[in-house]
């Protein structure tokens, strides 16, 4: 039975429990509700409950294992003659897969019998042939070990399969079973169904903190295994990035300093654009402006958020760059060669991170509270002068903390670097040099054709091991710093 | 409200502080200040009482036209200050404010050193021409609040590190240091306990010296005990105005007398 038959069955069974358990609940108490613990329909998702979540903790468990163990037993019958010079295990149990795989489809468009696919004495020629000609593309010879081998995963697997559909169904009418007992009217199922609801919220909340725990990890492994390959302090102190992909890496000058240069670079002058604007503009939305103007210009202003960086990029590209290329270029200052330039991916960038900053900004603005306007209004005080000399201070620390929120977000992003700024790592102060960035050059480093064994390859964990690494600091800074300016008002 | 004692009013005119003619007050549609005529006695202090939402902080609010930054907020008829119109196209609201200081229900001292906290006026409309005239300001500002002894030896400290009351002294001294003519009290002791509530209340006593004090009161015995004449106001409409004596002694209109008496608000 596919999966999605049997999602939908033990769906059906959760339904069937609900309104069994239900009706046996409201039996219980003689058709009268008010004699119940708990309103009818807790004691339907009580068995519900129990029908769906063991069924599906031990599907997914199912699922998750199965392939661990078919792939344990298949690797034993592979010899390690099978295994040719430069290839690996891991491709001939690939090769497996396809050969099982290919196996199926011609079974399922009928070319080939169910009984001639497991057939243990079948010669493999033979079945190659019989492959190719059902349009099963088999991309080599298949070998007597792999067919077998096949053979072997497809029966082990459809058994698997098999069991985990009897496994499955058992559970979920164990717990319609088990949940329709319980379904009396003394029963506290409120109680019970709060219980779960609780578990399912911890269960979404650890699933994201895995996600980032696991990520750290893949990082980490990686980034320890290029620090095998090459030199950390080449890494982090060397001043050339010339990665050269030829010869596995073997004459790479890997230094990320010229990398982090021009992200701290590129990163300044965006912040450079984004904080006064966004910051004037927040003190205009929050103070100034009428209710109407407000109304139309926060939204409109949030769109800037929603454009993806692409199109910034595109923007850096087609517009930026050349407009300031005819200004500071060759015919103009000469101090710019290319439209790709630190400068024109900073200003788009910039561009990028105002609603960023304003919107962040217009909040902490309206939290500080209406007595200390009505404080200085009562003195006197011009708007200008209270914004200047209250309401900034009392929002500096929250203001702080939404500056560098931003400088994070310029610090990770990639796409208006890679169109807007070149990809030349270069350690120069001329804000018109095309400079790239570590997230430009993680892209790079990974989307040639290195073995992924490579140092080449490899640097790019220890990039983004890095980038994690600061970002993650700068996060943490601006979260305190956040938090702290909350409690000043509590 | 021309059945009031006519020619206790009619003295009054004469050397009025602040005088009020048919005001009427809009937030959006609803009518909240309904014509109201007040003369307000210069070096006294004034109470408002009446229940909650009867108008008696938006009135006091546009004395100082802090209504202004309410958008929805509209006011018609006149209001004089030393016989000028504060709600004339010439006025400025923000020198006006200068003149007519206000201390606000809740203490709200600025996040910042308790120096600039009462420094903050008189920077603002450059009242000093170096830092030892700021210094002197604050510091008799601050003697003026009674608050110097406490706060001298901590000037750099953060004023919202203080107690509630000196906190609201603070707010006071701050009011004061702009030196204005009337200071504008909305309930400054609401949010404060007994004993600071007296501290509070004998500082107005000394301020009727020097300056105007018109003050906004949910507590009637407060209103007795710092006022010299009070003025009672129910349902947007001023309802009876006299001295403080005569309208918790012997008041006239029935409404009066339910309220002070507490058979309502």
């Amino acid at each position: 039975m596919p999966v999605i038959w049997l999602i939908l069955t033990v769906l059906a069974i959760a339904v069937v429990g609900y309104v069994l358990g239900r009706g046996r609940a409201l039996a219980s108490a003689g058709g009268e509700q008010i004699k119940l613990h708990s309103l009818p329909s807790y004691y339907g998702s009580n068995v519900a409950m129990k029908v769906v979540v063991p069924a599906f903790l031990i599907l997914v468990l199912w699922l998750l294992a199965q392939p661990l163990i078919v792939n344990n037993s298949i690797s034993g019958m592979i010899p390690d003659s099978e295994i040719a010079e430069g290839s690996s295990r891991g491709l001939v149990l690939a090769e497996v897969r396809r050969a099982a795989r290919g196996l199926d489809n011609a079974v399922a468009a009928g070319l080939i019998t169910e009984d001639f696919a497991r057939n243990a004495r079948a010669d493999f020629n033979d079945v190659t042939a019989r492959l190719k000609e059902a349009g099963q593309v088999v991309t080599s010879q298949i070998t007597q070990p792999i067919l077998r081998a096949a053979q072997e995963y497809r029966i082990l697997n459809s058994s698997g399969n098999f069991m985990m559909t009897i496994v499955v169904i058992l559970a979920a009418l164990a717990g319609a079973a088990w949940g329709l007992y319980e379904s009396r009217a003394e029963f506290r199922a409120r109680n019970t169904v709060e219980q779960g609801v609780k578990a399912l919220l911890i269960a979404a909340a650890s699933i994201a903190i895995l996600t980032t725990i696991g990520i750290v990890f893949s990082l980490v492994f990686n980034t320890i295994e290029f620090f095998r390959l090459y030199p950390a302090f080449d890494f982090f102190f060397g001043l050339t990035w010339s990665p050269s992909f030829s010869g596995r890496g073997g004459s790479s000058e890997l230094g990320i300093i010229p990398l982090l240069w021009g992200t701290f670079y590129i990163s300044f002058v965006a912040l450079a654009v984004a904080v006064p604007i966004g910051l004037f503009a927040a003190v205009y939305l929050s103070e100034y402006a009428g209710p109407k103007v407000r109304a139309v210009a926060k939204p409109l202003l949030e769109i800037l958020a929603g454009i993806p960086t692409i199109v910034y990029g595109l923007f850096a590209l087609l517009t930026v760059g050349p407009l300031l290329v005819s200004v500071f270029g060759a015919d103009g200052v000469g101090i710019m060669q290319s439209g790709t330039a630190v400068m024109t991916a900073g200003l788009v960038m910039g561009i990028m991170l105002i609603p960023f900053v304003s919107s962040l900004s217009d909040d902490i603005i309206n939290a500080v509270p209406q007595a200390m306007r009505d404080g200085s209004y009562g003195l006197g005080a011009t708007k200008s002068e209270t914004v200047k000399q209250v309401i900034l201070p009392a929002a500096l620390p929250g203001i702080v903390g939404a500056i560098l929120l931003a400088a994070s977000r310029a610090i990770g992003e990639t796409m208006i670097v890679v169109l807007g700024a070149g990809a030349a790592a270069r350690l120069s102060l001329n804000p018109f040099d095309a400079m790239t960035t570590v997230t430009a050059k993680i892209v790079s480093q990974l989307t040639g054709d290195a073995d992924f064994a490579s140092p080449v390859a490899l640097v790019a964990f220890a990039l983004g091991m890095t980038l994690f690494v600061v970002t993650l600091g700068l996060n943490i800074v601006a979260l305190y710093i956040v938090r702290k300016y909350r409690e000043q008002y509590d | 409200m021309n059945d009031m004692p006519k020619i206790e009013q009619a003295t009054d005119m004469t050397d009025s502080k602040i005088s009020a003619n048919k005001v009427q007050v809009y937030y959006g549609d609803t009518h909240a200040i309904k014509d109201v005529d007040i003369e307000i006695q210069p070096r006294s202090v004034t109470a408002f009482i009446g229940p909650s939402g009867c108008g008696k902080s938006t009135f006091l609010r546009t004395i100082n036209r802090m209504n202004d930054t309410i958008d929805i907020c509209r006011v018609e008829g006149s209001i004089q200050i030393d016989g000028e119109d504060i709600y004339d196209p010439k006025v400025d609201p923000v020198q006006l404010r200068a003149k007519v200081g206000m201390v606000f229900q809740k203490p709200n001292p600025f996040p910042k050193s308790i120096y600039d906290n009462v420094a903050y006026g008189p920077r603002i409309h450059g009242l000093a021409r170096n830092r030892a005239e700021l210094d002197d300001i604050v510091a008799s500002s601050l003697q003026k609040a009674g608050l110097w002894e406490e706060a001298k030896d901590r000037l750099d400290e953060p004023g919202t590190g203080m107690s509630g009351g000196q906190q609201q002294r603070l707010c006071i001294a701050r009011a004061i240091a702009v030196s204005p003519e009337v200071i504008l009290m909305d309930e400054p002791c609401s949010a404060l306990d007994p004993i600071a509530t007296a501290k509070v209340e004998e500082l107005i006593d000394e301020l009727r010296e020097n300056y105007t004090i018109v003050i906004v009161t949910h507590s009637m015995q407060q209103a007795a005990r710092v006022s010299q004449r009070t003025a009672f106001f129910h349902l947007g409409i001023l309802v009876e105005e006299g001295p403080t004596q005569d309208i918790f002694t012997n008041p006239v209109d029935k409404r009066t007398q339910d309220y002070i008496t507490g058979r309502f608000g």
